[in-house]
């Protein structure tokens, strides 16, 4: 299987799981636990850790508060932030591309009298920062915008974003989930107040999870319970997985700079290679501004879960934002609804097609990426031959 | 290998697709489209002269329950009279293919409503009320 939906979570590195795996067998203390060696060795990692995840980002230690998931890290900065100054203004901005755990969450706010503004984006997906300057109002009390969108790739103008929001004094959030591990981030230059990332997503564990939140911002926790995290996120950490996203996080450090250039080689070839393939094939996001060793592109005639099946039986992981793939456990096929990242940067819904992301990650070669230039065109002819739309009006 | 979503079945006619294509002087087609996935299914049919099923294609732009729905619908239809055709419903097609997740059942329906509008399409060229189709329909239901 070569795994090319690295936008849905990484393959962990052996270095990480082997820094984990004594949190399971040896320093299996609860953390919280001071007093005795087996809980002390668990903190101590942890704080370890703590420092790794800060030293990647740029922010110091104490700025962090480890969660999750990345869903649940944007769920505590956007409503801890909220009801913590719930009387301080009721208008949100978010960009119209953003991930469901900020969407669906801003949403469900105006039915508590808050306004959102979502933001438009351009066709390469990216928010004009003037927009921004100009949706800012007296009692726009928060912006999240996410660094890299995960289906189209396209890196957003963070640092302007921000800029912006530090100048109005508005707080500003970061989704940086699909970014970390690809891009390079710190937190002074982008001007952010709070920043989301998940382990998964760069070579790390699942189930952990940072919120880096600047000094002077405040939160209200969304549990109760303990004083974990400094009540910001109550509940015995999850050590192991810590100890794993440190590990993570110094590794891509270390590393990016030789990694990244290597997936912008094979995402070069990659895109030019897709490029002369079919003159029914469109590329979605930004050429130039997007994550190394993301393409991501739609075929006219063709649908998007067929694609993927073909793809997987020939061996091949990717992604699409087809409606037909998109809840296949759902009860119902009122569930089953197109990406609408790709209806915002213009892909037209109402014609036939499918589209399709292919994530790559540092354990991708060459080979690969020849193995699914040769595959593709014999299934996407497969599949427009089987299409009632191709040829229909040659 | 963990097992997909989709029955054995269902992975066989998605990947051997049986009666795929178009008949060049078909006496019925049908043509369908789910606006809630843009989906779009094609019926070709052959009718002899005594009421039989001689030849039925299919094309399909739609996921795999959908091509599968299809490929199996022209399995079961061959060789049927008209008569059968009307009955064959799309929990027919979704039994034949060992079952479809819930949110894919509609993709059968798909199917079923293709066959219909292949056979009003066969009644018309003959020159007869299509609507004569909906009346038998309509007539199987309230027998069974
Ligand atoms: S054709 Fe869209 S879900 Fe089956």
């Amino acid at each position: 299987m070569i795994y090319l939906d690295n936008v849905a979570g990484t393959k962990p590195d052996q270095r990480v799981i082997d820094k984990m795996m004594p949190y399971f067998t040896e320093h299996y203390g609860n953390p919280s636990a001071h007093f005795y060696p087996i809980g002390r060795e668990a903190f101590e990692a942890m704080e370890a850790a703590r420092a790794e995840v800060a030293d990647f980002i740029g922010a110091k230690p104490d700025n962090i508060v480890f969660t999750a998931s990345g869903t649940e890290s944007n769920n505590i900065a956007l409503k801890g932030f909220l009801n913590h100054s719930a009387n301080k203004g009721k208008h949100i901005i978010i960009s119209e591309i953003e991930h469901f755990s900020v969407d669906t969450l801003v949403t469900k706010l105006i039915s508590e009298g808050y306004e959102v503004t979502k933001l438009k984006v351009d066709n390469g997906g990216l928010v004009n920062p003037s927009d921004l300057e100009n949706a800012i109002r007296k009692d726009t009390v928060l912006v999240s915008i996410q660094y890299v969108n995960p289906e189209i790739g396209t890196i957003q103008y963070t640092e302007k974003l921000g800029g912006i929001c530090k100048s109005k004094g508005v707080t500003f959030h970061v989704d940086a989930i699909a970014a970390a591990g690809y891009v390079e981030i710190d937190v002074e230059k982008l001007n952010c107040d709070m920043l989301s990332i998940a382990a998964q997503n760069f070579y790390g564990p699942k189930g952990a999870a940072a919120l880096y939140i600047r000094e002077g911002v405040k939160l209200m926790g969304l549990m109760d319970g303990g004083f974990q995290e400094k009540g910001y996120r109550s509940g015995t950490e999850n050590v192991p997985a810590i100890v794993g996203m440190g590990e993570a996080c110094a590794i891509a450090k270390a590393e990016m700079a030789e990694y990244v250039p290597r997936l912008e080689k094979l995402q070069k070839k990659l895109w030019e290679g897709l490029g002369g393939m079919f003159d029914f094939l469109n590329f979605t996001g930004h050429e130039t501004r997007r994550r190394p060793g993301h393409v991501s592109f739609w075929i006219e005639y063709i649908e998007g879960e067929s694609l993927l099946m073909w793809l997987s039986l020939k061996g091949f992981a990717c992604a699409s934002g087809s409606a037909c793939s998109s809840n296949i456990l759902a009860e119902d096929e009122d569930d089953l609804v197109a990406s609408s990242v790709l209806t915002a940067v213009g892909v037209p819904t109402d014609i036939c097609a499918g589209s399709l992301g292919v994530s790559m990650s540092r354990y991708n070669t060459e080979e690969d990426i020849d193995k699914l230039l040769e595959v593709l065109p014999e299934t996407v002819q497969k599949l427009c031959e089987m299409s009632p739309m191709y040829n229909r009006d040659k | 290998m963990a097992k997909g979503p989709y029955s054995e079945k269902v992975m066989d006619h998605f990947m051997n697709p049986r009666n795929m294509g178009e008949i060049d002087d078909a006496n019925g087609v049908g043509e369908v489209g789910n606006p809630a996935c843009g989906d779009v299914m094609k019926i070709f049919l052959k009718i002899s002269d005594n009421n039989i099923v001689e030849d039925v294609k299919f094309k399909t732009f739609g996921c795999g329950a959908a091509i599968a729905s299809s490929s199996m619908a022209t399995e079961l239809m061959i060789g049927k009279n008209i008569d059968e055709l009307l009955q064959l419903t799309n929990d027919a097609i979704v039994d034949a293919l060992g079952g479809l997740p819930p949110a894919k059942i509609h993709c059968s329906v798909m199917a079923e409503e293709a066959i219909e509008e292949a056979l009003k399409d066969y009644f018309k060229s003959k020159g007869e009320d299509p609507a004569i189709v909906d009346e038998m329909k309509a007539k199987i239901k309230k027998d069974n």
